[in-house]
């Protein structure tokens, strides 16, 4: 090395400054300070990593270069879903959240963070009025977390191992959920009709070691549960609850689980004002009523308003901060950690510039344009709707009658810039329409679906007729 | 709205220990320490306590007794003395300072009103020092709470305060905090009462404090002040045992129903081996000052141990358990807290427990020993109590209760089978066996065979002792060897500690 | 005579802005809107209907959602005032919250992500349409495994606590996988530890031992000898541990949890000082974990999102959460053929944006830059805590007179007795002084603690001004103590009561309990 490394990064790292500070603390050398490492446990060589870019310019060059091979859902067509959302996010929201002072901040205390217990306090409170429900925790780490998290409430509350599953999961939420909860609760599930929940079947199901009956609206499927009330009903009888997860999207028009028996609601923000992120910007809420049974289990925090020495001012400080447990069952009690607050923020900004107005239309928008495609693809012959079900936002098409694989219909159709959903089946394809697909979108699929259908069954002829 | 506490001086609390008499228990002793030219300086650390009070709560009313025994340091502290008790003693009354009205009167404030301590030298000649050969070893303290005063006491070493429970009130006994030291510049100490007061003062006050609506007890002196006033609080509230048919709920947020108005000790005394005592006087005056305006503070469950101070002088030391009190207990709002902690002692110990009981085996005798956290043991297993003496329990039935040494032996002859002792740790000084449990004994933890102990104590009592290490000491050298090393302390369900143990011996 | 102006004190006057903002319900005014949303189209509209009314009764929601309505600006004003209203890392020498390694986080990294190239891919898109965003985590889980020395690495997780959840539910599964789930029911931990890895630990079901520190200060080798065993899952330790203090005999914890057939989980949030130094594999560790929003300078972001890396040996490698990228020449794919995968841990490949300010972030330093992170690191915390311990009633237990790594855990023990203030109370008053102060993890196993951790990103005048404002405070506690007990003066409010936060009768989470507690 010829000259001394000082980097942008590091002040300190000027020559002259080092050798005050050494000085100062009486050490010869840096190495001093190391002394408690034994020397068979340090690194004898630089860590072999690829060529610094200590150039902000070069930087930028290398990252862009990286990421510019990308092809994104602004250049294609997309009607994936399956967990992330591609709704639109208002440019307030992230000129709100990229702001260095809520960017940066962290754990300081309510006085010197104001701004930031503010913030989710408010989001909180926009996420209540949103579900009827009185207490909303600060986001955890996204939905999946979310309802591993309110079925072990379930557990810890009442004591009980029996979780029944009623609705359709997403695979990857159901495989989080197991991986989490499988020390303290069993799983039994039971299969859906038509889409929904199969109510007599789950209500004979339900015992008195029952901790929950787990609901999932809109379910992987898209389908959006009608007997809410009836499972919460069963689900109560044995002294159960009853969670539901879901994806608040569609409460400007729909009822919220809460009006309908609900105990726990939970899911995920991201369709709050967080792009897609290759799925990478996620945030899980948990809902419950101002019931402390149910607050003492939450591991998340709660920020609660409260008054200060000024008459008219706002104060904020951790609601139960150290939770006493009225739990039946101490076992697999949570943690609580770095996990998604700046999600918060960004939904709660959100929900502030749409408003019940917007909440309301949203929710129009997202059930006339699913029905729509919906409708549309159905018209198609050999394209199946896989139930009659309410559907909100994503539905499943089945070509099993037109002998076309689902796998061919996205390779296919990627050929032409459309991405058309998720395949969840040799013949099935989970389609999802946001506010963002319009009429002409989803025109252009159900042309470009037709157009491999058609093929096929001209194909299919053809075979028949060899 | 703000709470009222009650403050109680023992003026002659310490006066013992600085004259290198090993306690000051007793007439004689005072006599002897006072001529000795120790000066007590209960007032003064008094002051120290309630001008952080002051500071907080400018103004504050705070129940007391008359002259030493707390108007005077009230007054000085700017606040507003309401005297409840004056000592029955015959030549108690003011010879300067301030005079005492009658009970129930407003005490008049004195002119002075320091805000500031200076030094605590006293104008007297202190002859004498503590023994300090094993301070550092023994000191300090819980969260907040010391079993130690500023002049810390050894296990070894106790110093004695001068309080006396045994003392009579024989006219002999003087004690006497000499007027404001003009040498320290801001230096205001109480303008003193020259007061003679005796252990049944001590309660006498205690219990006219709580009953004229105190709801903390500050108290100044050491072990002995702690024990009569516990005494007092004992005989004023509903004793005692726990109706063991109520269903058990650890997580019960409020201290223990036995002693509900709790105590603070403002650590004067240097024979402190009760969990009562706060770290300082201006940390059990913060302490104070925060129990007024929050009626959210936590309690916590504490033993009040004391020694006889002449078996100390004897060269013995042989504390008893003589009551649980409950004492305020913060362990501070942290931030990034990482784990769902018990909303309180009182909480923490219940976890603990159901962490010990899951662990219980079919067909083992346990000899559960005294202490508040084998008396939850025993609430959540539904079987009866006694709170300061060692009950036996096999299979969720009692099988004796407070269980003498020589009980304990014939128990363990006629049982077949795997016997353990269940002890939690006694006091502040971190005693597992030889404090308080003097029934398990050496011979006892003889007959139950190679790993004897089950220990279950919370967290805090654990982290409490700062590194220093749990204590056995049953007289028995060779047993007291076997049992050092490390052990496992079950804190909760599902957590222990493994920590470690060495012999006083 | 105007100039020159007079010198500046030397703590600063501080005052944090106060805009005494109303809650955003009470900005409300009927029929304003802050944002238009996309409307069905006449085509769609009459090939659907009437989409709301034909809801089933029970799912017709009966009132709109009472959420404030609200012109876009004013929307964005009361969120930028409450913006102000922080003390952000950007803002204050934020050396006060140790453990968390608060250190800059470039502005390049956040405009990097700022990209449709990014912002707008969908996780299942086609995998020729992501090579750019899946090449650059690989590349990164590369670079992750060469720090860390270990074989493989997940950057699945979403936060340092789940990461260590990842790691204990792969121990869970490494043991099930040998049949000896269930006869291994301990993991052995320090109290100095991250209290995460208890906490993890036990929500996985564990029991857990936690062991104290050594009459010098250090883990204690004793202990753990005398408690490891056949029931042992997996020791998880810190090293060095939050009170600065690293462990010398950490491999020989190492070889004692493998001699027993346990597992070494290595919690490596503390890296920040020993980045380039010493390194997991080193000490023979089966899995480890950093946080990037720590060591690797990913904003901490008002509590998140960070996000983790785990890193394991071969032998935990088929336990990774799938799916992994996988690379074939320049092609990467996803391969979710994991049969031993514990599953999944979070909703696709981790929190992407951080990835890439990680990535970018050790790019712009590279080996010889990382080092220097780590030596600076130190050489600042040695600093600062000869500043600290120079005042008077400030001391730092455990390993008396011994350098610390990167942070050190101190104790105002003295201070508190000698004036009743706390450590609560001093935290307040420094943030007067537009610093912010934090104390310790539960419990305080330190009396009075407080924590200092101030990272390479802090100029050596910063972290005099932070030792001066200390030394301003510990001093206000002896002299003016009531200035400090009343604290705060100059921020955004004032002493805020807390009487009510643990009252569920009084407590307000949103604003409708508020309005129903009080005022119906």
């Amino acid at each position: 090395m010829t000259q001394p490394f000082v980097h942008p990064y590091i002040p300190n790292s000027a020559p002259e400054t080092k050798a005050a500070m050494l000085k100062a603390v009486g050490a010869d050398s840096i190495d001093e300070f190391y002394v408690d490492i034994p020397a068979d446990l340090r690194m004898n060589r630089p860590l072999d990593l690829p060529e610094a870019l200590v150039a902000e310019q070069d930087l930028v060059s290398h990252v862009q270069a990286l990421l510019s091979s990308n092809v994104s859902t602004k250049e294609n067509l997309s009607f994936l879903g399956a967990g992330t959302y591609n709704h639109f996010v208002p440019t307030v929201v992230d000129e709100v959240i990229n702001r260095s002072e809520f960017l940066t901040a962290y754990a300081g205390e309510p006085y010197e963070d104001h701004g930031r217990f503010q913030a989710l306090f408010q989001y909180q409170s926009l996420m209540g009025e949103l579900l009827n429900m009185d207490v909303v925790n600060v986001p955890t780490y996204d939905g999946f977390q979310a309802t591993a998290t309110s079925l072990s409430m379930a557990g810890r509350m009442s004591g009980r191992r029996g979780v029944i599953v009623a609705s359709d999961v997403m695979p990857d939420k159901l495989s989080r959920v197991q991986d989490f909860v499988s020390p303290n609760l069993d799983l039994v599930f039971v299969p859906t009709v038509n889409g929904t929940a199969d109510v007599a079947a789950v209500a004979a199901l339900v015992t008195d070691q029952t901790a929950a009956i787990w609901l999932e609206t809109p379910s992987f499927t898209g389908a959006v549960e009608t007997a809410i009330q009836e499972l919460a009903d069963a689900a109560h009888a044995a002294g159960a609850v009853l969670v539901v997860g879901t994806d608040p999207v569609g409460y400007g028009v729909i009822t919220p689980p809460a009006d309908q028996g609900a105990d726990i609601v939970c899911g995920d923000i991201q369709s709050f004002g967080l792009h897609q992120w290759f799925g990478g910007a996620h945030g899980g809420f948990i809902a419950v009523h101002d019931d402390p049974k149910f607050i003492m289990e939450m591991p998340s925090r709660l920020f609660g308003l409260e008054s200060t020495d000024v008459p008219g001012e706002y104060g904020f400080g951790d609601v139960a901060y150290d939770r006493t447990s009225f739990a039946l069952r101490e076992e697999g009690k949570e943690w609580v950690g770095t996990a998604a607050a700046l999600w918060g923020i960004a939904a709660g900004v959100y929900l502030a510039l749409m408003g019940p107005e917007g909440m309301a239309e949203l929710g129009e928008t997202l059930l006339a344009r699913t029905q729509y495609a919906q409708q549309e693809l159905a018209a198609l012959p050999g394209v199946e709707l896989t139930d009659s079900a309410l559907h909100l936002r994503e539905f499943v098409v089945d070509f099993s009658s037109s002998s076309v694989s689902a796998h061919s219909v996205v390779e296919t159709l990627r050929g032409q810039g459309i991405e058309p959903g998720v395949v969840i089946g040799e013949y099935e394809l989970l389609v999802c329409v946001t506010e963002m697909n319009s009429q002409t979108d989803i025109d252009r699929l159900v042309t470009a679906i037709a157009a491999v259908t058609a093929n096929a069954a001209v194909t299919n002829t053809q075979e028949k007729n060899a | 709205m703000d709470r009222v506490i009650g403050l109680l001086v023992n003026p002659v609390a310490g006066v013992g220990g600085p004259a290198g008499l090993k306690g000051s228990d007793g007439a004689a002793v005072q006599a002897a320490a006072l001529a000795r030219g120790a000066t007590a300086r209960a007032g003064e650390r008094a002051l120290r306590a309630l001008e952080v009070i002051a500071a907080e709560h400018p103004g504050a009313t705070v129940l007391t007794a008359a002259g030493s025994m707390g108007a005077d340091a009230v007054a000085a502290a700017g606040l507003s003395a309401r005297v409840v008790y004056t000592p029955t003693s015959p030549t108690s009354g003011s010879s300067e300072g301030i005079r005492i009205e009658a009970a129930g009167a407003e005490a008049t404030r004195t002119e002075t009103m320091g805000a500031h301590t200076g030094g605590t030298e006293t104008t007297g000649t202190v002859t004498a020092r503590p023994d300090t050969t094993c301070t550092k070893g023994m000191g300090i303290d819980v969260i907040g709470f010391s079993a130690t005063g500023a002049d810390t006491a050894g296990a070894d070493t106790a110093e004695a305060d001068t309080d006396g429970a045994d003392a009579q009130g024989a006219g002999a006994a003087r004690a006497e905090a000499t007027p404001a030291d003009s040498a320290g510049a801001h230096s205001v100490r109480p303008k003193a009462s020259r007061v003679e007061t005796t252990g049944a003062d001590t309660t006498g006050a205690a219990a006219a404090l709580v009953a004229a609506g105190a709801g903390l007890v500050l108290f100044v002196g050491g072990d002995g002040t702690a024990r009569d006033v516990a005494a007092a609080l004992a005989a004023t509230q509903t004793p005692s045992v726990r109706d063991s048919s109520a269903p058990a709920s650890p997580n019960r947020v409020e201290g223990h129903p036995q002693h509900p108005v709790p105590i603070l000790g403002v650590p004067a005394g240097v024979k402190m081996y009760s969990g009562c005592f706060a770290v300082s006087p201006a940390a059990a005056g913060a302490l104070a000052a925060r129990w007024i305006s929050d009626p959210t503070l936590p309690l916590a469950e504490r033993e009040v141990l004391d020694v006889d101070e002449e078996q100390i002088r004897e060269g013995r030391v042989d504390p008893k358990l003589y009551a649980l009190v409950n004492v305020p207990f913060v362990v501070g709002r942290t931030q990034s807290r990482k784990s769902a902690t018990a909303a309180s002692e009182t909480a923490a110990v219940g976890l603990a427990a159901r962490g010990v009981i899951d662990a219980m085996r079919p067909g083992t005798l346990y000899l559960l020993g005294p202490g508040g956290t084998c008396r939850e043991v025993a609430a959540q297993l539904g079987v009866p109590n006694t709170p300061l003496g060692v009950d036996a329990v096999q299979d969720g039935q009692i099988v004796k209760l407070d269980a003498s040494e020589g009980e304990l032996l014939e128990l363990l002859s006629a049982h077949e089978g795997e016997a353990k002792a269940m002890v939690t740790v006694i006091g502040g000084q971190g005693f597992l066996l030889g404090r308080g449990n003097q029934q398990i004994s050496a011979r006892v933890l003889r007959a139950l065979g190679p790993d004897p102990l089950r220990v279950v104590a919370t967290e805090s009592k654990i982290t409490a002792l700062a590194g220093r290490p749990l204590l056995v000491d049953t007289g028995d050298a060779d047993l007291d060897r076997s049992l050092t090393g490390y052990i496992r302390v079950t804190t909760g369900v599902q957590s222990a500690v493994v920590y470690r143990v060495a012999a006083t011996s | 005579m105007s100039l020159p102006v007079a010198p500046k004190p030397a703590v600063r006057r501080f005052h944090q802005a106060s805009w005494d903002e109303k809650i955003i319900f009470e900005l409300s005014t009927p029929g304003e809107r802050g944002v238009l949303v996309s409307r069905p189209e006449p085509g769609v509209r009459s090939a659907v209907g009437d989409v709301v009314a034909n809801l089933p009764v029970s799912l017709r929601r009966k009132k709109k959602a009472a959420l404030p309505e609200m012109a876009q600006m004013r929307v964005l004003r009361h969120y930028l005032r409450l913006s102000q209203q922080n003390l952000g890392a950007d803002l204050n020498i934020d050396v006060g919250q140790g453990t968390c390694t608060m250190k800059y986080s470039p502005k390049v990294n956040d405009a990097l992500i700022r990209t449709t190239k990014l912002v707008d891919l969908h996780p299942l898109q086609n995998e020729a349409d992501v090579q750019g965003i899946l090449d650059l985590i690989w590349r990164l889980e590369r670079m992750i495994a060469e720090i860390s020395g270990m074989h493989a690495v997940s950057l699945h997780t979403s936060g340092g606590s789940t990461a260590i959840w990842m790691n204990i539910s792969m121990i869970r599964a490494y043991h099930a996988s040998r049949g000896e789930a269930d006869q291994r029911d301990e993991v052995i931990t320090t109290i100095f530890s991250h209290p995460s890895n208890a906490a993890t630990a036990k929500a996985a079901g564990y029991k857990v031992i936690t062991l104290h520190p050594d009459a010098d200060g250090y883990p204690d080798a004793d202990a753990l000898r005398a408690v490891i065993g056949p029931r042992t899952a997996a020791i998880m330790i810190t090293n060095p541990e939050d009170t600065g203090i690293f462990n010398p005999r950490v491999k020989e914890w190492v070889d004692l949890a493998h001699s027993v057939g346990a597992l070494a989980s290595y919690d490596q949030a503390n890296a920040n000082g020993i980045l380039g130094i010493t390194r997991a594999r080193e000490a023979g560790f089966d899995v480890c974990h950093f946080n990037l929003h720590k060591t690797f300078s990913t904003p901490h972001a008002c509590g998140g999102p960070g996000a983790g890396a785990s890193a394991v040996s071969e032998a935990l490698e088929p336990f990774l959460p799938g799916p992994v990228i996988v690379r074939d020449g320049d092609r990467f794919s996803l391969n979710r053929d994991r049969p031993q995968s514990i599953g999944k841990v979070a909703p696709f490949y981790g929190v992407v944006p951080n990835l890439v300010r990680a990535y970018s972030w050790i790019m712009a330093l590279g080996a010889e830059g990382l080092r220097e992170v780590a030596e600076i690191a130190v050489l600042n915390n040695n600093y600062l805590m000869k500043r600290v311990l120079e005042i008077p009633g400030a001391t730092a237990p455990y390993a008396e007179g011994r350098r610390r790594i990167e942070q050190v855990r101190y104790s105002w023990e003295e201070l508190h007795a000698d004036t009743g203030i706390t450590t609560e109370q001093i935290g307040v008053r420094m943030s007067d002084y537009g610093m912010h102060y934090w104390t310790s993890h539960h419990p305080y196993v330190v009396p009075e603690p407080f924590t200092l951790e101030p990272t390479e990103a802090y100029s050596k005048d910063e972290l005099d001004e932070y030792a001066d404002a200390l030394t301003q405070v510990a001093r206000e506690a002896r002299e003016n103590p009531e200035i400090v007990r009343t604290a705060p003066h100059n921020q955004t409010v004032h002493r805020t009561h807390e009487d009510t936060l643990d009252d569920p009768e009084k407590w307000a989470i949103t604003w409708r309990a508020y309005q129903r507690k009080y005022f119906s």
